[in-house]
């Protein structure tokens, strides 16, 4: 069952309509929530008439910073970095950044919730906003606390200016990736319903079990007053990691108006109020011997985040752990913005931080007049050069030589725009890929029912990921059963405790839980005299307990494997572009990606999450930048029509390889997880070939015409 | 013919043809097709994404051929004929473009699925050309974040060729 490339067991649901999102729930007396946001970035609101509003017709509330009840600690008892945000909760009158929440318009209908909205009359104090990362790069300062709770903000080891003083050439560039607004298909929505003191939330979200406890703790409930329900989420990339200030907006409007409540989000209001990446800014170093030996890397990375709360886009990690170079130091900075707090967007640092890394390796190779590949393999890291530990499992070396076999990288000519085909100038550009296999604490549940049936649960989730399929075949393989009779139910929080679907955690954390209760439930099946594969043996010891199920629960949690182990997935991303000289016109015509994750549960949903993967990438490389009005903060391209992401038509052939690779180390499954490495490398593989094709080294993503054009007029 | 009612704006009378049912409705006429079906009969295979026409994950067929309910008045569309995702199976019989999309793996999590069958279906009557190319044309007016693409194509041309 493990390893069969099956179809996906919500695919039924999925292709006939009938996948229940959160904003999907048929609820009696709902009623509609639309969130008014500010219009300026910084300053206070100075006024606010709410008369025309609460006048509209079917309008039942207007809450504002006025009259809405006030929250314990003033709304931020649940902050609990990373997942627990500091929100906004109309607790105050001030305002940090443009298209902050400051009212909530409840009404019958959504139509007339929409047009009350449009009515409030609102007049500010506004300040003056600092908005331009580049305008505000001076006043970076040091972070100085754990990134994510766990890594160091810096990191030094050996002398770097001595390694750079040894080096016969040295790489000196600037790097930079832009806002980057996840834009999930599903917009962010919650329904919120009160019965009595018990709050039911039917929220879009990648943790049922945060959200929970956040919104307790935030509006100063119990646990056990706030149940979660989450079935599918449309598509999350991390910005769902967290319940924003809509969720428990919902829950205060709800009990507000004594009805249940609907808020979602509109597109627009997805640029700001629910996470981005930040801006980053990477100035790296770095330097090698004539025999492309590196003898130094220095990377200092300024990212942006709100005034009112610290997230770090981690883009140092890999540069700490990639290469065997003696000298390597790294540094993380922040700049505060008048924008909405940035969070975890899929490869949240390493995604970002490979364009800077291995574009400036790309560029090295040019310089030394290496072929790249090679004078990645030359700087191979056989241990883990930060830590000293050995790897739990490392196959990068054959993800360079299968992917590169693959792509045809042998038939590339070196030289800068030597390769052509009619008009088009041809590029071929490659990237490492790398992604650590992350782990948390996981608990689920397995039941026999009388029917012969088993019932598998935990309260994780399923956004695309392949979560209802991979956990049953984890089920039934334990318990020696076909898929069909294994039901898998996820994203509740009744259901056993689970943590955040992110960092590409899911199947390393929840999956030996699965296992482990299945395990469970196998010998309790055989201790009372069944054969768990007999469905009539398991229907008889039900009937002989006067129908009683059979339940085993298990919990699985990380060991001492990460003190005596580096633990990362890694890869080898190849792609192939076609330049118009003439129009500055980039398609990608091919990627090939060899990737190496521990063992592939289910080689149809791998595959395609890795095309995801890439796909995301591409559009990283090609396209992707949220607008910012210099002048008052206002996200200018707030929906998707300027807001750019790959069409059908702008993704080209993708074909990835997955290697097997053996891991005894990094979990009892073996799997290292693979939402997010896919993304990862793809924006400097493009980079890298671009230059190959036309000369142009672009080193600030997206990579637009406007930069090819002008680059070619040297 | 329209209605007041004290908390309400004033209502017209719709009568929607969805899936072969026949379904009168005294609605606000500012409900797009898409919350008419969503909010009003219950039918929330048909996706909102964008609300703004630039996304395809509501897409339905209105006399046979591909729309945007999200950029159609439930008003306008008064007794004409309308086609949503749940009314493409014949009962458990899945229509060869659904079944092909399980068998293509063309989608994650399928958030733009509804939208992306019906913008498939409609092709088929469409004048697309015969290549892959021509299908990921055709295809664009649906994005999917999850980057399902490839096998969204793979599942348009099976469907294709297998009636060719």
């Amino acid at each position: 069952m493990i390893g069969a490339a099956i179809d996906r067991l919500d695919g039924r649901q999925k292709v006939t309509g009938r996948a229940t999102y959160s904003a999907e729930w048929p609820i009696e007396r709902l009623s509609y929530g639309v969130i008014v946001q500010s219009a300026i970035a910084k300053g206070t609101i100075a006024a606010m008439d709410v008369s025309a509003a609460e006048q509209a017709p079917g309008v039942l509330a207007v809450i504002t910073a006025g009259n809405a009840p006030k929250l314990p600690q003033g709304g931020q008892a649940g902050v609990n970095p990373p997942a627990g945000r500091a929100l906004t909760l109309l607790q105050d009158t001030r305002v940090r950044y443009n298209g902050e929440p400051i009212a909530v318009v409840i009404a019958e209908s959504f139509e007339q919730a929409t047009h009350a909205a449009s009515l409030l009359r609102v007049n500010y104090h506004e300040e003056q906003p600092a908005v331009d990362i580049m305008q505000a790069l001076p006043t970076a300062e040091p972070y100085t606390k754990k990134i994510l709770g766990q890594f160091e903000p810096f990191s030094r080891r050996g002398d770097v200016d001595a390694g750079l003083r040894d080096a016969a050439v040295v790489v000196e560039a600037t790097y930079t990736t832009p806002l980057e607004t996840h834009n999930a298909m599903e917009p962010h929505s919650t329904i919120a319903v009160w019965e009595r003191d018990q709050l039911t939330l039917y929220d879009a979200t990648q943790y049922v079990y945060g959200v929970k406890r956040f919104v307790a703790k935030t509006l100063g409930l119990r646990d056990d007053q706030v149940r979660v329900v989450s079935k599918f989420t449309g598509g999350a990339f991390g910005s769902k990691g967290s319940a924003w200030s809509h969720v428990v907006l919902a829950a205060m409007a709800a009990r507000h108006v004594g009805r249940p409540v609907k808020i979602v989000l509109s597109r627009r209001q997805m640029f700001g109020p629910v996470g981005g990446r930040p801006y980053t800014v990477q100035r790296l170093r770095v330097g090698a011997r004539h025999d492309g030996t590196l003898t130094a890397i220095d990377q200092d990375v300024v990212s942006s985040t709100s005034t009112f709360e610290d997230w770090v886009e981690s883009s140092t990690l890999q540069t700490r752990m990639l290469y065997a170079a003696p000298n390597v130091a790294t540094a993380q900075r922040l700049v505060r913005l008048n924008l909405g707090t940035p969070t975890f967007n899929r490869g949240p640092g390493e995604s970002s931080g490979t364009f800077g890394l291995e574009s400036a390796i790309d560029e090295l190779a040019w310089r030394l007049g290496v072929d790249p590949i090679e004078l990645r393999l030359r700087n191979y890291a056989s241990v883990d050069p930060e830590t000293g530990l050995p790897w739990s499992s490392k196959s990068l070396r054959e993800c360079y030589e299968r992917g590169a076999e693959r792509f045809e990288w042998s038939r590339r000519t070196p030289a800068p725009r030597s390769m052509r085909d009619g008009d088009h100038l041809i590029g071929l550009g490659m990237a490492t890929a790398t992604y650590p296999a992350k782990r948390m604490p996981a608990s689920a549940a397995a039941t026999l029912t009388a029917d012969g049936a088993i019932l598998v649960e935990a309260a994780t989730h399923e956004f695309g990921t392949g979560t209802y399929t991979v956990m049953t075949q984890i089920a039934a393989d334990a318990l020696g059963v076909p898929i069909d009779r294994v039901r898998f139910e996820l994203g509740d929080s009744n259901l056993p405790d689970n943590p955040i679907s992110a960092g590409s955690m899911t199947v390393s954390s929840t999956g030996p839980a699965v296992h482990a209760a299945a395990v469970a439930l196998r010998e309790r099946i055989r201790q009372a005299g069944a054969d768990p594969s007999d469905v009539e043996s398991c229907r008889r010891i039900i009937a002989a307990a006067a129908g009683a199920p059979l339940s085993a629960t298990a919990a699985a949690a990380p060991g001492a494997e990460k003190a005596r182990y580096s633990m990362h997935a890694f890869g080898a991303v190849f792609a192939e572009v076609r330049v118009d000289p003439e129009l500055g016109e980039l398609r990608v015509a091919r990627v090939v990606g060899a990737y190496a994750a521990g063992r592939i549960l289910n080689p149809k949903t791998a595959r395609s999450q890795m095309i995801g993967g890439i796909i995301y990438g591409l559009s990283m490389a090609l396209f992707e930048h949220t607008a910012i009005d210099p002048r008052n903060g206002r996200y200018l391209n707030a929906d998707l029509s300027e807001y750019l992401v790959p069409v059908n038509a702008d993704v080209g052939d993708i074909d990835v390889l997955l290697l097997d690779e053996t891991d005894e180390h990094v979990n009892p499954l073996g799997v290292k997880g693979l939402g997010e490495i896919g993304t990862t490398g793809v924006a400097a593989a493009v980079a890298n070939a671009v230059y190959h094709a036309s000369g142009v080294r672009v080193r600030d993503l997206p990579i637009t015409i406007d930069q090819l054009l002008a680059g070619s007029d040297r | 013919m329209t209605h007041m009612r004290s908390t309400s704006s004033v209502l017209v009378d719709v009568e929607l043809l969805v899936n072969g049912r026949r379904l009168p409705l005294a609605l606000d006429p500012r409900v797009t097709l898409l919350d008419a079906l969503r909010e009003h009969l219950g039918l929330t295979g048909t996706k909102k994404g964008c609300d703004h026409g630039q996304c395809g994950a509501c897409t339905v067929h209105l006399d046979g051929r591909r729309i945007l309910s999200c950029l159609t008045l439930a008003a306008s569309a008064s007794g004409r004929e309308i086609t949503t995702i749940e009314g493409l199976a014949d009962g458990d019989r899945l229509h060869p473009m659904q079944q092909a999309f399980i068998d293509h793996d063309g989608f994650q999590c399928g958030y733009c699925t509804s939208g992306q069958i019906m913008s498939a279906v409609a092709l088929l009557d469409e004048p697309c050309g015969p290549g892959e190319a021509d299908v990921r044309e055709c295809m664009s007016g649906n994005i999917c974040r999850c980057g399902a693409y490839p096998g969204i194509v793979a599942a348009v041309q099976a469907v294709r060729q297998g009636r060719g």
